[in-house]
C-alpha cells in the first residue's frame, strides 16, 4: 500500500493527460446546448401555466355543477376534465429525472396516480357500502384527503385526475362507451346513491387540491424565482442534456410503450387503460407523444395558441451527427401519427377479438420502442453514460 | 498510440496492456475514450469482465435516480415487452376489491404495503422509519414462535401468522401498529476517531387479533434493492455446494453454509439464495411469498393464506370481495400470466455497471477489501449455469460480491428468530453490487437487514462473528484507508 501514489498527486496529473488529449477532439457536448436548456425551461414553465389554467376552468365547472347538479352541468364538468388533461398530459415528459413533479415531495402521485382505488373512494359495483364517502366517521377535507391518501405507503390512491375522473363518470360498464354516473348521485333523494353532500364535497374538495398542486409545480418552473427552474438553468448545459433526454427515453419506452401500451395489449382487460372511466385513453398516449415532440423540436403551441419556441434537443444532436437527428424527428412523427390511427374506445381497441384495432397498438409500440432506442443512441453520443454523483 | 503523451510509468506500462479488442474498437470510441485516457487507465488494474457486473445482462445506460430500472441489456425480444408489463404490476398500486381494474384488484385484507415498488422505490431499497412516529415502509417484521412448521420454516404466531401487516382495507383493522427508536453505542477507531452506531428497539402496540405470545419471536427486515437476481439465480448449484465449509476445514474461521429451504415449485429443500437469511430459493417463491405476505395477494404458486384463524373481519371481507367469484383459479388475485411477468421482471432488472474506476482511491480500496479478508464471504465473481432457465443469464462471468451462504454474524447482529437451518446469529452474504447508487436512487445510505447502518463504515462496524476479524482489519486503518475501501464500496 506504501507504493500507491497519493490521490492528491495523481488526479491533477490525470486530468491534465484528459486534456491534451481531448484538446483536439470536438467538443462532447455541443455550445448550442445551454441555449436548448433555456428553451427547455420555458417550453415547461408555458405548458404547466396551461395546466394550472385548465385546472382551474374544471374547478369553476365542477363548483357550477356542486351548486345547481343537473346533467347539463355534469356533461360541462365532464368537457372542462377532458380539456384540462390536453396540457397535462404534455408535461408528462418532465418526469423521470427527480424534477419538481416527481422529486421526493413532487406531487405526481396526488396528481395521476393510477390505478385508482375506486372501492377506497365511492361506492363500486358490488359494494355499495364501499369508500371513504359512505363512511361517514371519516372527516372530509384537503387535509383528511392527503393523509388517507398516503395510507400504505402510496401517494396515490384518493386524489388526482383519475379521482376526479371516476366521480364524473363513474364505473364503466359499458362497452361502448365511458361510464355514466346520474347527476343524481349528487342529489338527495330516496332512489339516488347515499350521501350525496359527502361525494360533492369530495369532488369540490379534490378539485381544488388538484390546482394547487399544479401551482406548486408551476412555480418551481417560473421565471425569474429563486426555485428549480433557476437552477435547471445553472447547472452545466451537460446535466440538464441528460434529464431532458432521461424524461424523454423513459416515457417513450418504459412508461408508454410498455407500462401502458404494452400492458393492457397483452391483457385485453377492458379496464386495464388509463383514462378508463372516461374512454379518454387515446388523448393520454397522443398528448403525451406531442410533448416528447415539443421537446424534441423546441416548440410548445400553447392553449391560447401562441408558440413558444427555440433550440430544440434535435438541433442539439444534429450539431453532433445530423443523419440521428432527422431519423429521430421522423420516428417520433411516425409515432404520433400511429397514436393518432388508433380508434376509439382504447378499450375495443385493445379487446382480444379486435385483431385490427391491436395491430394499430401494436404498430404504436413498435414505434415508441424505436423511438427510445433512437433516444438511447443520441444519450450515448454525448457520453452521457459516464455518471455524476447526485 | 496516445503513450507518447504520457510521461508517467504508470501511464506507459498501462498502455501497452490495451488488448487488441479494444484497439479494434469503432473509430468512435477511440475518439471519446482513448483519446481522453480515461477508460484504459481504469481498466488497466481491472479483471476481466469487472467493468460489467452482470456481464451482457448490465446496464451500461442510466444511472443516478434511474440506476435500477433498467432492463438487462440482452434482454431477448421475446422477453422484453413482458419486462414491461411486469413492471407495471411491480409499480403500480393495488386496489380494493371489486375494482374495474380488475388485473390490479385484491389488495390486503391485512397488508404491508399497496404495491412491491412501495417498499423498493425505483426497484431500490427501502429505509427504516425516521421517527417513532413513521409508519412501517420497507421495514417489515417477521413473526413465529419457537418450533418448526411442516417443512422445517418458522412456525407461525396464532392470529398474526409469519409477518406483522400494519395496515389494513377499510372495516379491516391493521394488525398492530409497529415503532422502532434507537439506542446509541459509542465507538472508537484504531486512530482514535470517534464514531457511534445505532442499534434499534421493536415496540408492538394494539394487537388487533389477540395479546402476543410471550415467546413470539421478532425478526426485522428491510426490502433490498431488486437487481440481478435472475443472474444469482444463475449460479450453479454445485458452485454454492463447493463454496461451502460448514466445519470450516480451511481453517480460516469462515464457515459458510447454505441454507436448505422449502421449494414449493420442486417440492424439496433446495438452497435459499434470496431474503436476509437465505429464506428463499428462487426469485419466483420470494414474488409469490411478498405477494401474499406485503401486499395480501394470492398468486399461482401460493394461493391462499391472506387471513389468519381469529382475523374474522379480514375473512369476511375476503369474502364479500370475491362472492361473485366460483371458480378457484380465477379467486387468484393475480393470474399466472401477469404473474410469471412480474417473476421476469424482477428476475431480469439489470446491475448498473462500475463507476468512478478512475478515482485511484477505488482501485487502492479493492486491494483493501481483498487484503481485510472481506471476499471470504463476499465472493467477488462467479460464472452463471450455461443452461439457466432465462437464456440473458446464461453464461455469464458475473460480480456480485456474494457466496449466497449463511455466516455467523456475531451476538450484536443476532435477530433471535432460526429459519430453517439459519440460526439467530447467522445471516446471508448480501450482494454488494449496486449498492453505491442507493443513495442516489432512494435518497438513503441504511444498510445492514434492518437498515440501522448509515453507510458503509457502520455497516462494516456492526460486522462481528466470522467477520470480526475483516471489522478489525478496518478499524484498524487510517482515515484515507477507510475512505478508499468505502470509495471501492461505491463504485459496485
Amino acid at each position: 500500500m506504501k507504493s500507491m501514489m497519493k490521490p492528491a498527486l495523481f488526479l491533477p496529473l490525470l486530468s491534465m493527460l484528459a486534456l491534451t488529449a481531448c484538446g483536439e477532439a470536438e467538443p462532447v457536448i455541443p455550445e448550442n446546448t445551454s441555449d436548448m436548456v433555456t428553451n427547455y425551461a420555458a417550453i415547461v414553465s408555458a405548458s404547466y401555466t396551461d395546466s394550472v389554467t385548465a385546472a382551474k376552468d374544471l374547478d369553476a365547472a365542477i363548483d357550477a355543477f356542486a351548486a345547481d347538479p343537473t346533467q347539463a352541468n355534469l356533461d360541462a364538468a365532464r368537457q372542462a376534465w377532458l380539456d384540462s388533461r390536453e396540457p397535462y398530459l404534455q408535461t408528462e415528459v418532465y418526469r423521470f429525472y427527480g424534477g419538481p413533479i416527481d422529486d421526493e415531495d413532487g406531487p405526481e402521485g396526488l396528481l395521476n396516480a393510477w390505478p385508482l382505488d375506486e372501492a377506497y373512494i365511492d361506492y363500486v359495483e358490488g359494494n355499495a357500502d364501499a369508500g371513504i364517502i359512505q363512511d361517514t366517521s371519516v372527516e372530509i377535507s384537503a387535509t383528511s384527503l392527503e393523509s388517507l391518501n398516503e395510507q400504505g405507503g402510496e401517494e396515490n390512491i384518493a386524489t388526482g385526475y383519475h379521482a376526479i375522473e371516476f366521480l364524473l363518470w363513474g364505473q364503466d360498464m359499458n362497452p361502448a362507451g365511458p361510464g355514466d354516473r346520474a347527476y343524481t348521485d349528487y342529489v338527495e333523494g330516496e332512489d339516488n346513491a347515499a350521501n350525496p353532500d359527502r361525494r360533492t364535497l369530495y369532488l369540490t374538495t379534490t378539485s381544488d387540491l388538484l390546482v394547487t398542486h399544479l401551482e406548486s409545480v408551476e412555480s418551481e418552473w417560473a421565471e425569474g424565482g429563486d426555485n428549480y427552474r433557476a437552477s435547471f438553468v445553472s447547472e452545466s448545459p451537460e446535466d440538464g442534456l441528460r434529464k431532458v433526454l432521461t424524461g424523454m427515453i423513459i416515457l417513450s419506452g418504459f412508461e408508454t410503450g410498455g407500462e401502458r401500451l404494452q400492458t393492457a395489449l397483452d391483457s385485453g382487460d377492458q379496464e386495464d387503460e388509463h383514462s378508463c372511466f372516461s374512454d379518454n385513453t387515446h388523448r393520454d398516449m397522443i398528448q403525451d407523444v406531442q410533448g416528447i415532440q415539443n421537446v424534441y423540436l423546441g416548440t410548445y403551441t400553447r392553449l391560447d395558441g401562441t408558440k413558444v419556441s427555440g433550440t430544440g434537443v434535435k438541433d442539439v444532436i444534429a450539431a453532433r451527427d445530423a443523419e440521428l437527428a432527422d431519423k429521430i424527428e421522423a420516428q417520433i412523427a411516425e409515432s404520433l401519427a400511429a397514436a393518432n390511427a388508433m380508434e376509439t374506445p382504447f378499450d375495443q381497441e385493445i379487446a382480444s377479438d379486435n385483431a385490427e384495432g391491436r395491430a394499430r397498438v401494436e404498430a404504436l409500440i413498435v414505434s415508441l420502442r424505436a423511438q427510445e432506442d433512437l433516444l438511447e443512441d443520441a444519450f450515448r453520443l454525448f457520453e452521457l453514460d459516464i455518471p455524476v454523483a447526485e | 498510440m496516445m503513450c507518447t503523451h504520457r510521461h508517467h510509468e504508470r501511464s506507459l506500462k498501462h498502455c501497452s496492456k490495451i488488448s487488441p479488442a479494444r484497439l479494434a474498437l469503432p473509430l468512435l470510441a477511440i475518439l471519446f475514450f482513448t483519446g481522453c485516457g480515461r477508460e484504459e487507465q481504469a481498466e488497466a488494474w481491472l479483471e476481466d469482465g469487472e467493468r460489467l457486473p452482470g456481464g451482457e445482462a448490465t446496464n451500461t445506460l442510466l444511472f443516478g435516480r434511474n440506476a435500477f430500472i433498467r432492463p438487462a441489456e440482452n434482454i431477448t425480444p421475446e422477453h422484453e415487452p413482458m419486462f414491461y408489463s411486469g413492471n407495471s404490476f411491480f409499480n403500480q398500486a393495488w386496489v380494493e376489491a371489486p375494482a374495474s381494474t380488475r388485473n390490479r384488484d385484491g389488495l390486503g385484507p391485512n397488508f404491508n404495503a399497496r404495491s412491491c415498488a412501495a417498499c423498493h422505490p425505483r426497484d431500490g431499497r427501502g429505509r427504516p422509519p425516521e421517527s417513532e412516529e413513521e409508519p412501517f415502509l420497507g421495514l417489515l417484521l417477521r413473526l413465529s414462535i419457537p418450533g418448526e412448521n411442516a417443512h422445517g420454516g418458522p412456525k407461525p404466531v396464532e392470529g398474526y401468522g409469519d409477518q406483522l401487516q400494519p395496515f389494513g382495507i377499510l372495516g379491516v383493522p391493521a394488525e398492530a401498529n409497529p415503532s422502532v427508536t434507537y439506542k446509541e453505542i459509542e465507538g472508537t477507531y484504531g486512530d482514535g476517531t470517534p464514531y457511534t452506531l445505532l442499534e434499534p428497539v421493536y415496540t408492538l402496540n394494539d394487537p388487533a387479533y389477540g395479546d402476543f405470545p410471550d415467546d413470539m419471536m421478532v425478526s426485522p427486515r428491510i426490502a433490498p434493492q431488486v437487481i440481478g437476481l435472475g443472474l444469482l439465480e444463475a449460479i450453479p448449484e454445485d458452485r454454492l455446494e463447493a463454496l461451502e465449509d460448514p466445519e470450516d476445514r480451511d481453517g480460516d474461521g469462515i464457515s459458510g453454509r447454505i441454507n436448505r429451504v422449502w421449494d414449493i415449485r420442486a417440492g424439496e429443500h433446495r438452497p435459499g439464495r434470496f431474503g436476509w437469511k437465505g429464506d428463499q430459493p428462487t426469485v419466483e417463491q420470494q414474488v409469490a411469498g411478498a405477494f401474499l405476505g406485503d401486499i395480501g395477494i394470492t398468486s399461482p404458486l401460493i394461493a391462499s393464506g391472506e387471513c389468519e384463524g381469529p382475523q374474522v373481519a379480514c375473512a369476511e371481507s375476503l369474502e364479500a370481495q370475491h362472492a361473485n367469484t366460483e371458480d378457484a383459479a380465477e379467486r387468484l388475485e393475480i393470474q399466472d400470466g401477469n404473474f410469471e411477468r412480474v417473476v421476469l421482471y424482477t428476475s431480469l432488472l439489470a446491475v448498473p455497471a462500475r463507476r468512478n474506476l478512475e478515482d485511484p482511491a477505488v482501485r487502492q480500496g479493492k486491494q483493501l477489501f481483498l487484503d481485510a479478508g472481506c471476499d471470504g464471504c463476499h465472493t467477488p465473481s462467479h460464472r452463471t449455469s450455461a443452461d439457466a432457465s432465462l437464456e440473458e443469464t446464461r453464461d455469464q462471468k458475473i460480480w456480485p460480491y456474494t457466496d449466497l451462504l449463511l455466516h455467523d454474524m456475531g451476538e450484536a447482529l443476532a435477530d433471535g428468530r432460526p429459519v430453517h437451518d439459519a440460526s439467530s446469529r447467522e445471516w446471508r452474504t448480501p450482494p454488494l453490487w449496486g449498492l453505491g447508487l442507493v443513495d442516489a436512487v432512494n435518497d438513503h445510505t441504511r444498510l445492514l437487514h434492518d437498515g440501522r447502518a448509515r453507510g458503509f463504515a457502520e455497516a462494516i462496524l456492526w460486522h462481528g462473528g466470522e467477520a470480526e476479524a475483516s471489522r478489525e482489519a478496518f478499524r484498524a486503518m487510517d482515515a484515507r484507508e477507510r475512505e478508499a475501501l468505502i470509495a471501492f464500496l461505491e463504485s459496485l
